[in-house]
């Protein structure tokens, strides 16, 4: 998918950068609202992560511009102000969401894709493998004639596995991805949901290999 | 000696007193300057009468072969009738020696050199007024003098004086009363003018800090000068916490965000286990550290607009399910379903943002502690005059040792010290119920695990 972040803070940009770019996404970076224009002028993105303060106006100006012109690419705003304060205005002037700073990039991905569901509803990036289709969008995984609704994390965990086919993919990160920090889960919690794609995956040429003492491969035909 | 504080009182009491000494003053003076006035003039109507009679007299007295005669003219005695029947007296003599008249009339002194002279005596027990004139005829060469005494009582002039008294006695109650009147009235417009200010300001909403602009009069204009200038002063003194509280949370949370963003990526690319865990607890930290500054920050711009809560209509049911949708994602990364039930809408007075603080507040913390593909209920019910919104999950609940003081600063439950958190949830939540007069709930459902969160307004 294709990102534009406006964002003044040079340091916070890049690591958001960098993590949106690890996910496979392209990624633009403005600085400020007059890149930020000039980017909307030549490009169709699918998203905008728009920040609030920045160097030359207020991103709900540029949001209520946006709009005016009518615009309608999402905004997710990222705010670093006292939600009590800000969080009404920015959803007045036409944004999808806001996600305050800081934030998990975990939830950041849930309201980018709960905002790209509820705006486009179709399936922009499904990837398919023989019988096997997979709509991250619309967390769906068509399994022959069967169309199978994902929860949140067998459909994040998918998301890890289609994303590097054929790769080994070590227990610790797939926790990593599917719970937060918080949660004290031992490696054998991802079991439950390997468990589950399993089912999923059942009768097709789709299958969720247990690599002994490193992980799980996905392997596809 | 320090000089006497004047007393506070009423403006309007004080006012009003002084107005009305000023026209009781003005009405006694009034009074005597009008009776005096007429009582001379009565005097001196009196006097030019009896002289004139008087001079009548001596008029026709006239000395005929040595002998003073004296033809007392008729119109003498008209010219003194009057309604009141005054009884007049009269006395001639010549050098002293009563010609003709009573006797025992005595004789108005006179100055040395003048010929007419005025005097009040008591006469046979009634005042009289006494007129005496005298002339100098000369007798066969000799001079002789003539004195006339015209004496007349006083009963009319009493009755004249009575009808005056009578009248400016009414004049002066009449100046008074109409000058009370208006005494009272000014008192009431300047009190008006004052109550009119205070209720101007008074009526305002508790954040309207816009200057007054009431027309005042000319010498409470100084007041409505420095009441604009404290506002202002007030105003900034706010806006300046305001944006304090948001230049702080500016300035902690991006700091943070980029520390949390490379920790996160930086777990995405590292194998080794005991680095991993080292980041994990980074992040842990991070979000502790970010979580309770957010929460401060939050809980501080709660208490500024509760002290100055502005209240507006506010619809629960649209403004509860734009928060669930809006916390939907969160629930659904632990596959959680949020559930909200709302028959109905109910209407209360608020503030919108504080009390869609409180809420995600309370949901938040259901969907941080119960476990993961547990359902979360949000119900909005409205009766016997209250909106309730219930939350309750099937996590963990309130310790069992109860749940007095979780809604305090910082206090967390003893089962919760796994689970981020900044104990500022509840206490904002409770704050903000209370600015509303509504109550906070926290308790475990019945007979199951699970926290049971209730959030009560008096209805609209």
């Amino acid at each position: 998918m294709r990102f534009l972040l406006v964002e003044d803070n040079a340091k916070l940009a890049a690591a958001v950068l960098d993590r949106l770019a690890l996910d496979g996404h392209v990624v633009d970076h403005a600085a400020d609202l007059g890149m930020a224009e000039d980017f909307v002028e030549v490009t169709d993105y699918d998203l905008i992560l728009l920040d609030i303060m920045l160097p030359d106006g207020d991103g709900r100006d540029f949001l209520n511009a946006q709009r005016a012109r009518g615009a309608d690419t999402p905004v997710i705003v990222l705010t670093a102000r006292s939600e009590v304060s800000d969080r009404v205005g920015a959803l007045d002037m036409g944004a999808d969401d806001y996600i305050p700073k800081p934030f998990d990039f975990a939830e950041l991905e849930a309201r980018c894709r709960a905002v790209l569901r509820r705006r486009t509803g179709t399936a922009t990036n499904v990837k398919r493998f023989g019988s096997v289709a997979f709509d991250p969008l619309a967390g769906t995984l068509t399994n022959g004639d069967t169309v199978i609704t994902l929860r949140n994390r067998e459909l994040r965990l998918l998301e890890v596995f289609f994303a590097a086919p054929g790769q080994i993919i070590p227990k610790p990160k797939l926790v990593d991805r599917l719970f937060s920090y918080d949660d004290d889960v031992s490696e054998n919690a991802i079991e439950v949901y390997v468990g589950r794609l399993r089912k999923h995956l059942d009768g097709s040429a789709v299958a969720i290999i247990t690599v002994r003492g490193l992980g799980y491969r996905l392997e596809v035909p | 000696m320090s000089r006497p504080r004047p007393s506070p009182g009423s403006i309007r009491r004080r006012l009003t007193l002084q107005l009305l000494t000023g026209a009781a003053v003005m009405a006694v003076v009034l009074f005597l300057i009008v009776y005096n006035f007429a009582r001379e003039i009565g005097a001196e109507s009196q006097d030019t009468i009896l002289a004139a009679s008087a001079t009548a007299i001596l008029d026709a007295t006239t000395v005929q072969s040595g002998e003073v005669r004296i033809d007392i003219p008729y119109s003498a005695f008209t010219m003194l009738d009057n309604t009141a029947d005054d009884r007049v007296f009269y006395r001639i003599t010549q050098d002293g020696a009563g010609l003709t008249g009573y006797d025992d009339l005595p004789a108005a002194r006179l100055d040395p050199g003048a010929s007419a002279g005025f005097d009040t005596v008591t006469y046979r027990g009634a005042a009289l007024r006494l007129a005496t004139l005298s002339r100098l005829v000369s007798i066969d060469g000799t001079p002789a003098r003539i004195d006339v005494s015209v004496g007349q009582t006083r009963d009319a002039q009493a009755e004249m004086l009575a009808r005056i008294l009578r009248m400016t006695v009414l004049l002066g109650l009449g100046f008074f009363a109409a000058s009370a009147g208006l005494a009272v009235l000014a008192g009431q417009s300047t009190a008006a003018s004052l109550r009119r200010l205070a209720a101007s300001v008074s009526r305002r909403g508790p954040a309207d800090l816009r200057p007054v602009v009431a027309e005042v009069p000319r010498e409470m204009r100084p007041l409505v000068k420095s009441l604009n200038s404290l506002i202002s002063r007030l105003s900034g003194a706010l806006n300046r916490t305001e944006d304090f509280i948001a230049e702080a949370a500016h300035r902690v949370r991006t700091p943070l965000a980029t520390v949390r963003a490379h920790a996160d990526n930086t777990l995405r690319r590292v194998d080794k286990e005991e680095n991993r865990a080292a980041l994990r607890e980074m992040i842990r930290a991070i979000d502790e550290s970010s979580r309770a500054a957010g929460q401060l920050l939050d809980h501080a711009m709660v208490s500024l607009r509760a002290d100055q809560l502005e209240l507006t209509s506010v619809a629960l049911r649209p403004l509860v399910g734009e928060l669930v949708d809006r916390l939907r994602p969160l629930a659904d990364l632990k596959d959680m379903d949020l559930h909200f039930d709302d028959p109905q809408d109910a209407e209360i007075m608020g503030d919108a943002i504080l009390i869609q603080n409180a809420v995600r507040n309370l949901i938040d913390n259901a969907i941080k502690y119960a476990p993961p593909e547990t359902p979360v209920e949000v119900a909005l019910t409205a009766n016997g005059g209250q909106a309730t919104l219930t939350i309750r999950d099937r996590g963990r609940g309130f310790p069992i040792t109860g749940t007095e003081g979780l809604t305090g600063r910082f206090a967390r439950g003893e089962n919760a010290a796994d689970v981020v958190g900044s104990g500022l949830g509840l206490t904002i939540a409770e704050e903000v119920a209370r600015a509303h007069r509504g109550t906070l709930t926290i308790a475990n459902i019945d007979g199951g695990p699970g926290a049971c969160v209730s959030l009560s307004f008096p209805l609209h």
